[in-house]
């Protein structure tokens, strides 16, 4: 039966991994290279780069990182931050991106989904959401958690999915980089909402988040993970030994 | 050198890449001379089953790739590239496939328990089924990595793994010199690498 997945994210700026508190507060990390080599030696199942430079100098530094990523690194990566057009999904995938995912590119322009599914795959367009309760209702944000798009997040992530998104990363601002748990309620309406894999983003702050995770929600396909890994604290390894004790299934 | 068939479907950077790892010379190739020339053949591929077809006729390597593996130089199909290497595909109609081992290509969904996401995403383990050079020193209930809706069928007597997705899916083949995965051995770490090895050696 397929393996739950760990899923080690690396936000990179400027050539660098960097990792915020409610997706502001950046604090310099280290080289995403080696961080890269490191979690795919202790067990990782996937990487996600996420792209969070605004220059042109950043983005030529991050496709830089990607390629070298690319070159000794054989898990699935996934590529994300400013990918607004085609030409967005085939500059990384060229560096050795095996998935894309779209978040403000997607909510500008919600057919550049369909157009890339059509060309690439469904497997190759993720959709990526940052979700904040709003009043209660759980809203879509755009530009890195800044701008409140007003769409209600489980309908939008629907439309998604029905356009061609092959997976979904639900980040819930609300937890980001709290480290006090995934966000359950959130994640078990998308998760009851769509049918292709849906990965947990949001709040990882020990071992027992991701058991209570794939134990709560076993819809839930993966669980994403930036803070807790890039300090040391915990290693991918300890996570999937205590899920295995746990009776999830997971791939060591 | 290995040839890695470049036909204008799927992303070749990761397989470059993995055999340059390995410590194995390849070349990413579309021309009949250089393919002609190489010691043994990837054929990749992503996407939907007719249109690769298409591209690999238009390309004019389909006969070409069925001579090279009549000839006897190892060819190994990887993803849709294995399902191309049967006899055809009912994935959106019937299609014609290269025809050098026996079966066809389906939807899983016929296989697999109701209720289970398609496509089949992730890592999953291999059991062994007839002995194959390509999974030579991997151990059993290794785990490789899958992106597939569809999989070969009636081709158990070259079938050399399965994995279980509520159903056996069918993982790799093998008929003489020419092998299959279902699975990405570019994107399956260790054991990945160790496969293609394998295949550099076969």
């Amino acid at each position: 039966m397929i393996t739950k997945r760990i899923i080690p994210c690396l936000d990179v700026r400027d050539g660098r991994v960097v990792k915020g508190v409610n997706f502001e507060g950046i604090r310099d990390v280290s080289s995403p290279v080696e961080l890269a080599r490191t979690y795919s030696d202790s067990g990782a199942d996937e990487l996600v780069f996420y792209d969070i430079t605004a220059s042109a100098e950043g983005r030529r530094l991050f496709t830089d990182v990607l390629t070298e990523t690319a070159r000794s690194v054989f898990i699935p990566l996934t590529v994300g931050g400013g990918i607004n057009t085609l030409e967005d999904f085939d500059r990384v995938l060229k560096c050795g991106a095996d998935k894309v995912s779209v978040n403000s590119g997607a909510l500008r322009d919600p057919t550049l989904i369909s157009r890339a599914a059509r060309r690439y795959g469904d497997q190759c367009v993720v959709i990526s959401a940052d979700v904040k309760r709003v009043d209660g209702v759980f809203t879509v944000f755009a530009r890195g958690g800044r701008d409140n798009t007003g769409r209600e997040a489980i309908e939008w992530i629907r439309r998604c999915v029905g356009e061609g998104a092959g997976e979904v990363v639900l980040n819930s601002i609300d937890t980001d980089g709290v480290r006090g748990g995934f966000d359950l309620e959130m994640l078990r309406a998308v998760s009851d909402a769509v049918d292709v894999p849906v990965i947990a983003s949001g709040g990882a702050g020990c071992v027992a988040d991701f058991v209570t995770l794939f134990k709560t929600l076993p819809r839930v396909d993966a669980g994403l993970a930036a803070s807790i890994l890039h300090f040391g604290e915990v290693t991918v390894a300890d996570i999937k030994k205590a899920l295995r004790d746990e009776g999830v299934n997971v791939r060591i | 050198m290995i040839g890695i068939i470049d036909y204008g479907v799927g992303n070749l950077f990761s397989l470059r890449s993995s055999f340059a790892a390995i410590g194995e010379a390849c070349v990413v190739t579309g021309d009949p001379a250089e393919i002609r020339r190489a010691d043994r053949l990837i054929l990749p591929g992503v996407g939907a089953f007719a249109d690769a077809a298409d591209k690999l006729r238009r390309s004019g390597l389909f006969d070409l790739v069925i001579e090279e593996a009549q000839r006897g130089k190892p060819l190994m199909g990887i993803c849709l590239g294995m399902q191309l290497l049967f006899e055809k595909s009912f994935e959106y109609g019937e299609h014609q496939g290269l025809g050098l081992i026996p079966g066809r290509v389906e939807p899983i969904a016929k296989t697999v328990a109701p209720g289970l996401k398609i496509p089949h995403i992730g890592w999953n383990a291999l059991q062994f089924r007839h002995k194959s050079g390509i999974l030579e020193g991997v151990e059993e209930g290794s785990h490789v990595y899958f992106v597939h809706s569809y999989h070969a069928v009636g081709c158990e007597a070259f079938t050399t793994a399965v994995t279980e997705y509520g159903g056996l899916l069918t993982a790799s083949v093998q008929r003489d010199n020419v092998a299959g995965c279902q699975f990405h051995p570019e994107k399956s770490g260790q054991v990945g690498l160790a496969i293609l090895k394998n295949f550099a050696n076969m």
